[in-house]
């Protein structure tokens, strides 16, 4: 993937598929540190340690269209082509939480990319699942709860076209604010 | 663009929410690792953007995973009661567009994108 922002809509669309109603994505970007740590947890249906240990296997899928699941291999390899690694830990019944942890400054660390688009998609596609984005960027902070956002506009969804309009522009200025901060 | 703007931008231009039950069609963009790679998101962007300039209000955007057909990615499919499904295969923002204005909005797909 180009941009780290395509893995995480990626990886997450394995926990909508495992059924979440609620999906946390975090970004934690820590200059000092030089480390960047990407965390999706969600509430679905989780995995018994077997199905963990074929994760990583990018010929193990549960999808029977094709042959091959790529998601967490391909994150896995961005993280560890950037000195670092991913880690699944999951709980069948309970829910999935991928964490990828890797060096913020190696020169092979591809960009974050657009996250308000990722953060938008999720959002658009899936009105029944509540999100929980945050991106912290040293000590500067862009929240965004779908629960809280529905309550506070009066709506049960999000996904409508013209609802996608606005919110588009929402999460891209709390993230063009974070950026320039 | 703050919480505020965007309550005031959403009370100004109030609309129905739409049931499954009562959209006239269902695309689903397809979202799998292959789809995503190739693109998928700009075509979503494309899809509801389009959707939006031309005040559709009763069509339902989803997602579904990979069709087996990765190579043909960024992918779609339009689905409508009383009709089979229509597969639209190797798509661009700008395609997509296309297949709004006249499948979604006209009535007729697209064949030279479909596979």
């Amino acid at each position: 993937m180009e941009e780290l922002a395509l893995h995480i809509l990626d990886i997450a669309q394995n926990s909508i598929r495992a059924g979440a109603r609620n999906v946390v994505v975090t970004v934690e970007e820590d200059a000092e540190a030089d480390t960047i740590t990407i965390v999706i947890k969600d509430d679905g249906s989780g995995m018994d340690e077997d199905m963990v240990r074929k994760l990583s296997d990018p010929f193990f899928t549960t999808r029977d269209t094709r042959d091959v699941g790529l998601g967490i291999p391909l994150f896995a390899q961005t993280a560890e082509m950037c000195g670092g690694n991913v880690e699944i830990d999951s709980e069948s019944g309970r829910g999935t939480t991928v964490t990828a942890r890797f060096r913020l400054n190696h020169i092979d660390r591809p960009p974050l990319g657009d996250m308000a688009a990722t953060v938008w998609a999720l959002i658009t596609l899936n009105p029944k699942v509540e999100f929980e984005y945050s991106h912290s960027r040293d000590g500067a902070e862009f929240v965004v709860d779908t629960a809280e956002i529905k309550e506070f506009l009066g709506v049960r969804k999000l996904s409508s076209p013209k609802m996608a309009k606005y919110l588009k522009e929402y999460l891209a200025a709390g993230e063009e604010r974070l950026v320039e901060s | 663009m703050k919480l505020e703007d965007l309550k005031r931008a959403v009370e100004g231009d109030r609309e129905v929410e739409l049931e499954e039950g009562d959209a006239r069609y269902i695309v689903a963009v397809a979202m799998g690792t292959c789809g995503v790679s190739a693109g998928a998101r700009d075509i979503l962007a494309a899809l509801m953007d389009e959707l939006a300039a031309r005040d559709v209000s009763d069509v339902i955007v989803t997602q579904t995973g990979c069709m087996g057909m990765c190579d043909r990615e960024p992918m779609f499919e339009v689905r409508t009661e009383g009709a089979g499904p229509v597969v639209y295969g190797d798509m661009t923002p700008s395609k997509t567009r296309e297949v709004v204005a006249e499948h979604l909005v006209g009535g007729t797909p697209v064949e030279k994108y479909t596979v």
